[in-house]
């Protein structure tokens, strides 16, 4: 067995999630909640690490290759960790052509990171992401769980990164 | 306006919750839809003239009878809620806004289609809205015992499930939308077998956008031919069109099918900021072919446009003023499906990561003689080539914005 990546807490609430899971499938079809499993465990550990992913494929009983696999697959599993606060701008068309890009160099400059890089105090990463249904309001920017889409402005984006460094 | 449906209580403040939707006679039609006959409700649905509003725009009624008639059971309805497609925005607002009428719905057409499990895979990136207004709606529902073991006391079953997705493009294609919800990377499956035919877990399955499930209440209510009637031959109903890029006012604008480009960019959206001109229209999400500024008053029906060799896929649609470079337009648009590509099939894999180093090439001046046509003949001999539709969707703009633009990418040629 491998060892849980969880503390007590956390692995309550993981356990829940992923029977909960397993639940909505027929039982033979387990593999199903593979993606909840995944989502549950970066949820509460920020990232997937090799440990975290072979702790889920154990639960799963699957192969741990397969595990990476699926999470390698997928842009939303982080195999490495991000920022405290993940900053998230995207810059395709409809938010492009309303200064989306202009507004991802302007986060990488301001925090001090590369775009999938943490910044030195760890307190922030910035990457470009893919449509986030926010066209309409465009330009949009997503940190953490949270939206900004109404029509993000380069002041609007100083102010964010202002009000979240101060709050930490 | 007498033609929003699906808009109708966008604007009150409880329209995401149960109460909100029964106050404008919500749950009305689901009930009575249990004393029809399922192949009754199918015939109303495709008399509706109903096209599917996720992009390829079947017909609903005719995608349920072929789930109908296969014989294995149990019989799946899976919602694809991963609206990916840049420049589409309409479904995270139905699932924000109005939920309970995505899942009156769903009920109905679970009733339809014989089946008892809906699931409804949302995109990763709507946990913090639709997702949690959608799981609230649905506690709410089952709590009123509109959902659960005995729907509205018939003792029909019905369970809605909520997956969510994990940020990839390629799972808004039905087959390796079946292939993550079955715990899997999104590699898109050969056809045949059909969804309809072996879908999630092999077996019978209707795969419905979110948008065309909602339209479901209105069209048993008023019946098909009045439901058709709203739209225009063919294409019943009304649309959500989602207007975005160089618009005075962008935003969802619900408008019968068949609107023209005119009325939806000038009445509707107030026109183009600034006095500026027009240039270009995406008209039916990234991956459609670009409509040039003289074709404004084409009509957004799903025949009109394929007759016009672009496609009203979406309901995305992306307005670029005069100051746009098409060059730095298409590039962004390829570098989105370079990365996007799942990588399972050669000419994709090769060809869109080929074609967006071709025009960075172009965009930062370095373009050389012969570089855009072979952009082009990247996109022309990739197309009809693969498994799914990405790499024609790449394909399409590719080959459009170079034969109705070409002097945007000559001009960056180095003579």
């Amino acid at each position: 067995m491998v060892a849980s990546p969880f503390n007590p807490e956390q692995q309550a609430r993981f356990d829940a999630e992923l029977e909960a899971a397993l639940a909505r499938f027929p039982p033979e079809r387990s593999q199903a909640a593979l993606l909840p499993a995944l989502h549950a465990a970066q949820r509460e550990l920020g990232w997937l690490s090799t440990e975290t992913l072979s702790y889920v494929a154990t639960r799963l009983k699957l192969w741990s290759t397969r595990v990476r696999e699926v999470a390698a697959f997928y842009t939303l599993f982080r195999l490495k960790p991000v920022g405290t606060n993940h900053l998230q701008i995207c810059t395709n068309l409809s938010c492009a052509l309303l200064g989306g890009e202009k507004l991802l160099e302007q986060a990488c400059t301001r925090v001090g990171a590369r775009p999938h890089e943490i910044s030195a105090d760890g307190k922030f990463s910035v990457e470009p992401v893919s449509c986030l249904a926010s066209c309409g309001t465009a330009p949009a920017m997503q940190v953490n769980d949270r939206y900004f889409d109404e029509k993000l402005t380069p002041e609007k984006l100083d102010a964010i990164i202002s009000e979240l460094e101060r709050v930490g | 306006m007498s033609d929003r449906i699906l808009t109708k209580h966008w604007g009150e403040p409880d329209s995401y919750t149960l109460a909100g939707y029964e106050r404008i006679g919500g749950y009305k039609t689901a009930p009575e839809a249990f004393k029809r006959t399922p192949d009754d409700i199918v015939a109303e649905v495709t008399k509706g003239n109903l096209r599917g509003r996720g992009g390829a725009g079947f017909s609903t009624g005719m995608k349920w009878s072929f789930v109908r008639k296969e014989k294995a059971t149990p019989k799946y309805l899976v919602i694809n809620a991963d609206e990916g497609e840049p420049g589409t925005f309409k479904d995270r607002y139905v699932l924000e806004l109005d939920p309970h009428r995505f899942i009156e719905g769903c009920i109905i057409g679970a009733y339809a289609l014989d089946c008892h499990a809906v699931y409804v895979y949302c995109r990763g990136e709507f946990e913090p809205g639709p997702i949690t207004r959608l799981k609230a709606a649905i506690t709410e529902a089952r709590a009123r015992g509109y959902l659960g073991p005995s729907v509205f006391g018939t003792g029909y079953a019905i369970e809605m499930h909520v997956h969510r997705g994990a940020g990839a493009y390629i799972c808004g294609e039905e087959t390796a939308l079946l292939e993550s919800l079955e715990g899997k990377k999104g590699f898109p499956r050969l056809k045949p077998p059909f969804p309809a035919n072996a879908g999630l877990f092999g077996k019978p399955t209707a795969v419905n956008n979110v948008e065309t499930l909602a339209n479901i209440p209105t069209i048993l209510q008023m019946g098909g031919d009045a439901y058709h009637a709203l739209g225009c031959p063919k294409n019943g109903g009304t649309r959500l069109f989602c207007m975005s890029g160089h618009l005075v006012k962008p935003g969802v604008v619900e408008a019968p099918m068949g609107a023209t480009f005119r009325e939806l960019i000038y009445d509707r959206c107030g026109g183009i900021p600034g006095g500026k001109k027009l240039k270009a229209i995406i008209p039916g999400g990234s991956s459609s072919a670009v409509l040039s500024a003289d074709q404004v008053d084409l009509k957004s029906d799903f025949d009109t446009l394929k007759g016009a060799k672009t496609m009203a896929g979406s309901g995305g649609v992306i307005v670029l003023d005069e100051t746009v470079d098409m060059a730095w337009a298409l590039y962004n648009v390829t570098k989105f499906y370079a990365h996007e590509s799942c990588g399972q099939c050669t000419p994709c894999r090769e060809g869109t990561g080929w074609a967006a180093r071709l025009l960075k090439k172009l965009v930062d001046g370095r373009g050389e003689k012969g570089d855009v046509d072979l952009i082009y003949n990247i996109a022309r001999q990739g197309e009809q080539r693969t498994i799914c539709a990405l790499f024609d969707g790449a394909a399409m703009p590719l080959k459009s914005y170079i034969e109705k633009f070409r002097a945007d990418f000559d001009s960056k040629v180095k003579a």
